[in-house]
């Protein structure tokens, strides 16, 4: 029987001291940020329905979604919305088979992260 | 009429039976929300802060009441069966069995009341 290796580091995943990699956070973040917009979906549907139906309603949702905590919310989701959508744009780089060298997917994920700042300052200056 | 082998035929189905369905569904209408969601979100930033009368113009508008509801559909379709691909990695058992079923809900919940919302405007 062979010796136990001992070797001078953990062995087993420390979770506390694991950094993760750019591209396990890009990962992770997709999931994250594309469940998430649920939030901002319901705002927006709730303000077209609100639109909709009188503009009592309508003053009280567009009180909501302009006041700073909607404001909040819908520059957060703009930066998911566009972070996922890049995202998603890569994954499909990859199902196409480009990109799978792992200098080029983590060139990719910063550009992700970077871009989807980028987009959301833009959305807010033109919209 | 089997011609294929019992083997054969499981191969590549996966345990729900719909092999790789799901994740392509994902990935065809991720292209087409990439497309529609940018315009979208446009018109709606820009209809924000506009009077009521003036939101109600902008949902008037044919172009945009089609696309509001091409890319409502789209999206609830888009998160509900990506927030069933969560629970499912996520939840076990019962709980991932009303996960799964109150998302579905919510989702077709939306997308009505969205529907509803844009119709009401541009008719």
């Amino acid at each position: 029987m062979p010796e136990a290796r001992r070797a001078g580091r953990p062995l087993s995943p420390h979770l506390q001291i694991y950094r993760l990699p750019i591209t396990a956070i890009v990962s992770i973040l997709t999931r994250i940020t594309g469940n998430g917009l649920i939030v901002g979906v319901v705002l927006v549907v709730w303000w077209l329905l609100a639109a909709a139906t009188g503009p009592g309603y309508f003053a009280l949702a567009d009180g909501v979604l302009r006041s700073w905590l909607g404001d909040l919310v819908l520059a957060a989701s703009a930066w998911a919305l566009w972070y996922h959508l890049l995202a998603g744009l890569r994954h499909m780089w990859f199902d196409a088979g480009h990109g799978l060298d792992l200098a080029t997917a983590e060139r990719l994920g910063i550009g992700c992260l970077v871009g989807a700042f980028v987009l959301t300052g833009l959305t807010i200056v033109l919209v | 009429m089997a011609f294929l082998t019992d083997r054969k035929r499981a191969g590549g189905q996966g345990s729900a039976r719909a092999g790789t369905a799901h994740h392509i569904f994902m990935q065809l209408s991720g292209a087409g929300l990439a497309l529609g969601l940018p315009v979208f979100v446009f018109v709606f930033g820009r209809a924000l802060g506009g009077t009521h009368e003036e939101v109600l113009a902008t949902f008037a508008n044919p172009f945009v009441a089609i696309l509001s509801a091409l890319v409502l559909v789209a999206t609830m379709a888009h998160f509900r069966k990506g927030a069933q691909m969560m629970f499912e990695d996520y939840a076990r058992g019962g709980a991932r069995h009303a996960l799964i079923a109150a998302t579905t809900i919510l989702s077709h919940v939306i997308t009505a009341t969205g529907l509803f919302a844009l119709a009401r405007m541009a008719l």
